[in-house]
């Protein structure tokens, strides 16, 4: 106990970077799911096609194995991008492909006569989409996609593996000097806890917020 | 005159089945056809190519003297002017009845919200749901429904209105309600296309009924004429039928 509250210093500031750096790929991969999510369920067969080959590839590759490629093998190619970048925009490629799985799932769920009667009356796809489809997807929607926010906190400990001091690199440090394991990992491993049960229970809150509209 | 809805030589399959054969027909403006046939004959099928919620494979559709467009922004105009209402209603579920009469003339023609909401509540009150307008769809009988979903096409002001078995849905004493609805519209010379089995509707307000047996348009002839002595033993096996019960 005594080396986790000597530590405390080091362990948050790994617990803010692993916050910020979920918290901007959560953004960036809740709008590119979606918008990959609309390009699945588009009338263009080419935009289904590329979305749909958008997902498989994402949903079949290891996130390690992306975070390397983006990490040491972008720079050969001349691309040069802050660390942290590197890995949220990993993040948001790789975490999009989840969320465009669990908007489908939640358009799925709306029947086909909804986004019919929208056509019929004249609506584009988008607008149908927009006013129509998506508002009654969002109740289906909600969990799934607090579930995917979870993994996406849990997946920015890989970060650590290229060289990003989040939280779980920051306990690794803390724990080359103090020579704990158990309580410094535990330590860390409540923190993680912590931030997955405050995802859940606010997308809780949102489903019974989005609920009380039908 | 010329014609409102003109459909030539179109055939329509779903895989191997030909759903649509050969199918021709012309329907001026005011007029109310009424379409009726067996269960599979291609009855909806035929109604949903007319704004083009389902393609063809062959063959030509015009509305107003305009070839159907491909998928994309003329075609969601042309589908604006072409109004249709589901067996199942539709309505959308997450919106006021209100709300489901404005939506559409604000985010496709771009009318005032105010004006939409006018308009929409005149409309309400003409298919007899003044009370109605701040009911979720799931608070409102399967009649009240379906003339919302009726009101809701109308307030796009459309030149075509495309009915599919409208009342098929409905508890029988809700039946009335709907159709009544319909008969005025047709009186105020509404172009229609009915998909129904009411054949007392088509009795009353059709002008022409057309009947339809395995994606074949078999026999168009007036009520009159068709309840009196269709000329194919199809037709009259298909009416012993439904005039049976
Ligand atoms: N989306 C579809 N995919 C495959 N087959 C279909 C599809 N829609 C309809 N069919 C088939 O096409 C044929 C015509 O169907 P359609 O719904 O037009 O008939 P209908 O005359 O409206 O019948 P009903 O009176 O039962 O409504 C039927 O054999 C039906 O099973
Ligand atoms: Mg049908």
């Amino acid at each position: 106990m005594e080396a986790l509250l000597d530590n405390a210093g080091p362990l948050l500031q790994g617990l803010l970077t692993t916050l910020w750096i979920a918290a901007v790929s959560g953004v960036g991969a809740l709008v590119l799911g979606v918008l990959v999510a609309a390009a699945r369920v588009s009338p263009v067969p080419v935009l289904r096609g590329v979305a749909f080959g958008y997902v498989q590839l994402f949903l079949n590759v290891p996130l390690l194995a992306l975070l390397v490629l983006f990490v040491f093998a972008l720079p050969d190619v001349g691309l040069l991008m802050p660390l942290t970048t590197t890995v949220v925009v990993v993040l948001v490629v790789y975490e999009a492909a989840y969320v465009a799985e669990a908007v489908r799932s939640g358009v799925n769920t709306v029947p086909l006569g909804q986004a019919e009667a929208a056509r019929a009356l004249g609506l584009t796809f988008l607008q149908s989409l927009r006013l129509v489809v998506l508002p009654q997807a969002v109740r289906a929607v909600v969990q799934p996609l607090g579930n995917v926010l979870i993994a996406l906190v849990m997946n920015t400990a890989l970060a650590a593996a290229v060289g990003v001091v989040e939280l779980t690199s920051a306990t690794n440090k803390v724990n080359l000097v103090e020579a704990q394991p158990i309580p410094i990992f535990a330590g860390a491993g409540v923190l993680y806890m912590l931030v997955a049960l405050t995802i859940g229970l606010l997308s809780g809150v949102v489903e019974r917020r989005v609920a009380i509209v039908r | 005159m010329a014609a409102m809805i003109t459909v030539s030589a179109v055939n329509k399959y779903f895989g191997d089945l030909h759903v649509l054969r050969d199918i021709d027909l012309e329907i001026a403006p005011r007029e109310v056809v009424v379409v009726v046939g067996p269960s599979g004959s291609g009855k909806s099928t035929l109604c949903r190519c007319l704004n083009r919620l389902e393609t063809i494979d062959s063959g030509h559709i015009e509305i107003d003297g305009r070839p159907l467009p491909e998928e994309g922004s003329e075609l969601a105009r042309l589908r604006s002017e072409v109004g249709m209402v589901f067996q199942s209603f539709n309505l959308f579920g997450h919106r006021t009845v209100l709300e489901n009469l404005v939506m559409a003339p604000v985010a496709v023609r771009k009318v005032p919200k105010a004006v939409a909401r006018d308009r929409a509540l005149e409309l309400l009150d003409r298919v007899g749901l003044a009370g109605k307008a701040d009911a979720l769809p799931a608070q409102l009988s399967g009649g009240q429904q379906q003339r919302a979903a009726i009101a809701r096409a109308l307030a796009m002001e459309p030149k075509v209105m495309l009915f599919d078995e409208p009342t098929s849905a409905l508890d029988p004493e809700l039946v009335s309600g709907v159709l009544d609805v319909m008969a005025d519209l047709a009186a105020e010379g509404m172009t229609m296309v009915v998909v129904t089995h009411e054949m007392g509707f088509a009795r009353r307000v059709a002008d022409r009924v057309v009947f339809m047996d395995a994606g074949e348009v078999v026999e168009q002839s007036t009520p009159a004429e068709f309840f009196a002595g269709a000329r194919t033993e199809r037709a009259r096996s298909f009416l012993s039928k439904v005039l049976a019960h």
